[in-house]
């Protein structure tokens, strides 16, 4: 899959989280990638992120870390 | 087969009544019924029939045949029994000499002017006028007109040498019926079918006396031209052969019924599908079908002529690549082609290189076999189903919200709300038997409020009207919803006890607090919903204090880069107002096709089970494992999109397609192309070569809805029989031919029948622990869950507490979509549909539904029209950043300046290439709703409108069958 779209999609999903109560946001962003996002999906934001993570938002490189 | 036994079809007369009970005496006979019952209703109740005419049990009571009048100790004169309400104690006397020479004499006078031309005609054994000259023993007609001249009656065409002026020739405009004004006794029961079924108004009586006439519109209107839209309730009313059936014309009167339900929309509407052998004559609406309580729509009436069409595939075909032509084969040898390239691609690129799309047209049972063959056959958990690119966020955000992917309520629900809120959904085009109900239902004083970008017709129609329509800019329905919650909050109108009794407090206040901001106030959003704000404050708080408030909703909420936020505002709406868990009230989902609940319920997507439980909880796959003796992948698999992403780049290769048409309804054409081009094997499974096939390497044909037995779960989670009415012309149902390929793979399925397939959905999915088909026959339908908790099934949900516990308020914050007008593209498109055409229009563009929307037209302001030079009827060419397609354009103040619209059920138009590949972000559904566009004039079809038409003409090739 593109990059930009994975990256988009990751974003998106942050974006949502970001605006929730609470301190568990990454948390809550990671569970939402494990549930929806068969491996491969994950695996390939892990590696993009590896080799670049500026265009990820914050809350995504966080969640990352817990995936 | 076996045919349901009819429990009780017979026309009682006058609509059934609630109230205290009340006894009187009909014949000599006992009876108790509710008060405000007729008195024809009451013998009725006991088996007595007494002669009627213009009454039926559909519409209310007219009183102007005086066929039914009865005696009544105590009274005098002889009332009208269908007006006359019953009184404790009352004696009725049905049959007396005096009753009967006053009938004798009303029916004489009614043959008087009647043809008697009963043996030719095509409601003969179907007429009630008939029966009731044999029920008054009418033997003989005095009247006859005189023969020089100056005849008086409706039926003959000539006077004489004379043409006689009150005749009036057949309207055969419609393409499915006939209206004969010469057979005509204006009894009205059409008229008022129009106005209180169905609720357009569009038929009238002109004249008076001797002159009257039922009439369609104006005097220059036939029943085409009229506002009639088809939907058979007048046909189904006329106790003649005044409005008659085509079918019934051509094919004659149908000796026996089966029900079964509608394959159109997610109403589920139930139909007497009534037979000749195994040819259908016609499908009546059944009044017993608690979805639509006896009414229907021009779809599931009328246009099931597709089942027939001669552009359906019969035999399995197979190719080696798509740019060769199709070559007819055996089904052993397609299956096992089939099996050989799927297997082939597993050994080949990996076990997660293949996947499936089960169908939210077919039935429980196939959509479950469908999953069952990638989770168990396959091995792997990439199944989606068309669900995906409508009410995905339906299943997430009430799922997040209130526990439970459905919606809280039974369509009769609609009979007492008080306060109706519809957003981003057109029901008189999309659901339109449900629309109707509402229609009564706001007749009778009900407020509605319309959240939607168009004018759509149930804003204003005739004797209804929107109290409030906001018409939204499309892309801004968290911000509208929050909004409407900002003013509840704002205001204290609140249900505070519901929420500390049903809901978490604490998640409340921080709600509470979240939404109370400024930011959320209709004033600060104004600038970017469009919506005035007074009217938004005056809508949420007629939401909030005008009784029972129901919510419902469409592909308008859930289309949208926030689709699933909005799915959660709405929850938050229904919770703060305290408006669940009762009659009248609730959060209800309008489902786009016939089994989109059922196909979401039986584990089509790629990380639930059946059941909407998480493959990665151990426990729930032990069941299935145990069950199935397989190993279930934990993880979740592939969505649509992200199977066509994965085809793209090469790991996706091989897909078993069930009745779906992802190329036409799925966006970004293009994308959709490129991804089912770089698979090595498409499967498509379905009843015509649709433009998925296009793309596909082996077709396997499917069977209608008339060809296979099977359940459809409907909108309000009604668990609905389909009944096989004739054998599949292709061969076999659409459930063997997954348990065929399955089987080809290596599997043992062993099904006989799909009640064994419903009895394995009941062991393993707790909603459906008690439904087995003998239930079904036994009590028509049931509402899931039904289990042991439930043991009569669940109108609605959510009673005395939610199903996850407490309500859970979710902040809800607007954030804008990516997609965003600029100079380049600075329109917005939104799509949507038709009464008269269904989704991809496979189905209704092969019926006469053609007459009423033969091409997708772009629906354009004048404000708009008039600054690109469009007028009326001009060619445009509509382009996005995705690609671009022309159409033709039509101008209305529908749409505000700045919204363009159309519908996407035409191939030639494909509006889904202008359609972009964003989508929610939660669910991955895709936002259809909002892309920005340019219009400008063109000449015809684009170069991309003819390559396409030019691909799928090579595409479809069929080589002869060799000898």
């Amino acid at each position: 899959m593109s990059h930009e779209k994975l990256t988009r999609m990751a974003n998106q999903i942050a974006s949502f989280f970001a605006t929730q109560p609470g301190s568990d946001q990454a948390q809550r962003v990671a569970e939402h990638l494990k549930d929806f996002w068969g491996p491969e999906m994950r695996d390939e934001l892990k590696a993009h992120a590896a080799a670049d993570d500026s265009d990820l938002s914050p809350l995504v490189r966080d969640a990352i870390l817990l995936i | 087969m076996k045919d349901f036994v009819i429990p009780d079809d017979r026309d009682m007369g006058t609509p059934a009544k609630v109230g205290a009970a009340v006894t009187l005496s009909v014949d000599g006979f006992d009876v108790t019924v509710p008060e405000g019952t007729s008195v024809m209703r009451a013998a009725a109740e006991i088996g007595l029939k007494i002669p009627k005419l213009c009454a039926t049990d559909s519409v209310d009571a007219f009183g102007s045949c005086r066929l039914c009048v009865v005696e009544i100790e105590g009274r005098r004169g002889t009332p009208a029994s269908c007006t006359t309400p019953v009184m404790e104690g009352m004696v009725v006397r049905t049959q007396s000499s005096k009753v009967k020479k006053i009938r004798n004499g009303v029916m004489e006078l009614y043959i008087s002017d009647h043809p008697l031309d009963c043996l030719t005609c095509a409601a003969n054994g179907d007429c009630e006028l008939q029966d009731m000259a044999g029920a008054v023993g009418l033997r003989d007609v005095r009247y006859i007109a005189p023969q020089a001249g100056g005849l008086a009656n409706h039926f003959e065409p000539r006077s004489g040498a004379e043409a006689n002026p009150e005749w009036m020739a057949k309207d055969e405009s419609n393409p499915y019926f006939t209206y004969d004004p010469a057979k005509c006794i204006v009894c009205s029961r059409c008229v008022r079918a129009c106005e209180e079924v169905q609720g357009t108004f569009a038929l009238t009586i002109e004249g008076r006396g001797f002159d009257s006439r039922v009439s369609a519109g104006g005097p220059l209107d036939d029943f085409l031209g009229s506002d009639c839209v088809s939907c058979g309730a007048c046909v189904q009313a006329c106790p003649t052969g005044t409005l008659q059936e085509k079918s019934v014309i051509e094919l004659g009167t149908p000796e026996r019924s089966v029900i079964t339900t509608c394959a159109y929309c997610g109403v589920g509407c139930s139909f007497k599908a009534e037979m000749n052998g195994d040819e259908l004559v016609r499908m009546v609406p059944y009044k017993h079908g608690e979805a639509n309580r006896g009414h229907s729509c021009v779809k599931g009436r009328f246009a099931y002529g597709y089942a027939t069409h001669q552009d359906r595939i019969l035999k399995p075909m197979i190719r080696d690549s798509i740019d060769q032509p199709w070559k007819e084969v055996s089904w052993e040898e397609a299956i096992g082609f089939a099996a050989a390239r799927m297997r082939g691609l597993q050994e080949k690129y990996g076990r997660k290189s293949i996947g499936v799309i089960t169908s939210s047209r077919c039935t429980n049972e196939e959509t479950y076999l469908v999953q069952k063959l990638a989770r168990g056959v396959f091995m792997n958990n990439n199944t989606d189903t068309c669900a995906r690119v409508c009410h995905s966020p339906t299943g997430y955000g009430l799922g997040q919200t209130f526990g439970t992917s459905a919606g809280t309520q039974n369509f009769d629900s609609v009979q007492y709300t008080d306060v109706a809120v519809i957003i981003g959904a057109n029901p008189t085009d999309g659901h339109p038997v449900f629309a109707s109900r509402l229609k009564k239902r706001l007749r009778q004083g009900a407020k509605l409020i319309v959240i939607d970008p168009r004018r759509t017709d149930i804003v204003r129609s005739a004797h209804i009207e929107a109290s409030y329509h906001l018409p939204l800019r499309p892309g801004t329905n968290v911000a509208v919803v929050s909004a409407l919650a900002h003013v509840i909050v704002d205001e204290a109108l609140f249900d505070e006890t519901f929420i500390r009794e049903r809901c978490d407090w604490d998640e409340f206040t921080e709600y509470a607090e979240f939404i109370k901001d400024v930011r959320h106030s209709p004033e600060m959003t104004e600038i970017l919903t469009g919506v005035p704000a007074e009217d938004l404050r005056k809508a949420a708080r007629l939401y909030a204090t005008g009784g029972n408030g129901s919510i419902y909703y469409g592909l308008g909420v859930t289309e949208h880069s926030q689709g699933s936020t909005t799915v959660m505002a709405i929850a938050n709406l229904a919770m703060l107002t305290g408006n669940l868990g009762r009659e009248g009230v609730g959060v209800n989902p309008l489902r786009g096709q016939n089994n989109v609940q059922g196909a979401c319920d039986m584990g089509s997507f790629p990380h639930e089970l059946p059941g909407y439980r998480h493959v990665k909880g151990e426990e729930v796959r032990s069941i299935f494992e145990d069950l199935w003796g397989v190993k279930i992948d934990p993880e979740p698999g592939l969505r649509i999109p992200n199977m066509l992403d994965a085809a793209v780049g090469g790991s996706f290769k091989g897909l078993y397609c069930q009745g779906e048409d992802i190329l036409q309804s799925d966006p970004d054409t293009h994308h959709v192309a490129a991804g089912l081009a770089a698979m090595e094997c498409v499967i498509v499974h379905d009843l015509f070569l649709n433009e998925t096939a296009n793309y596909a390497h082996v077709f396997l044909p499917g069977s209608t809805f008339l060809e296979k037995n099977g359940t459809f779960t409907n909108a309000e989670r009604r668990i609905n029989r389909v009944r096989k009415v004739m054998q599949p012309k292709n061969g076999y149902e659409d459930w063997e031919v997954t348990q065929l390929l399955a089987k080809a793979m290596g599997a043992d399925w062993q099904y006989t029948h799909p009640t064994q397939i419903m009895d394995e959905i009941a062991a393993t999915t707790p909603g459906f622990a008690n439904v087995n088909y003998a239930m079904l026959e036994e009590r028509g339908s049931v509402q899931w869950p039904c289990n042991d908790a439930a043991p009569e099934g669940s109108p609605i949900m959510h009673v005395d507490g939610f199903v996850r516990g407490k309500g859970r308020f979710i902040v809800t914050e607007y954030i804008a979509t990516d997609e965003r007008t600029g100079p380049r593209f600075p329109l917005l498109l939104t799509t949507g549909r038709i009464l008269s055409q269904y989704n991809v229009g496979a189905q209704t563009r092969r019926t006469e539904n053609t007459v009423w929307h033969a091409e997708d037209v772009l629906e354009v302001h004048p404000h708009d029209a008039e600054v690109r030079g469009i007028k009326e009827g001009d060619w445009v060419k509509l382009a996005s950043r995705a690609g671009e397609t022309s159409l033709r354009a039509t101008l209305t103040d529908r749409v505000v300046p700045g919204v363009v619209y159309t519908t996407f059920h035409h191939p030639d138009t494909q509006a889904n290439v202008i359609t972009t590949d964003f989508s929610d972000w939660a669910t991955n559904c895709p936002e259809y709703k909002v892309t920005a566009v340019q219009v400008g004039l063109s000449n015809g079809p684009t170069e991309w409108q003819r390559e396409y038409n030019e691909q799928a003409q090579q595409s479809r090739r069929i080589l002869p069958a060799a000898e």
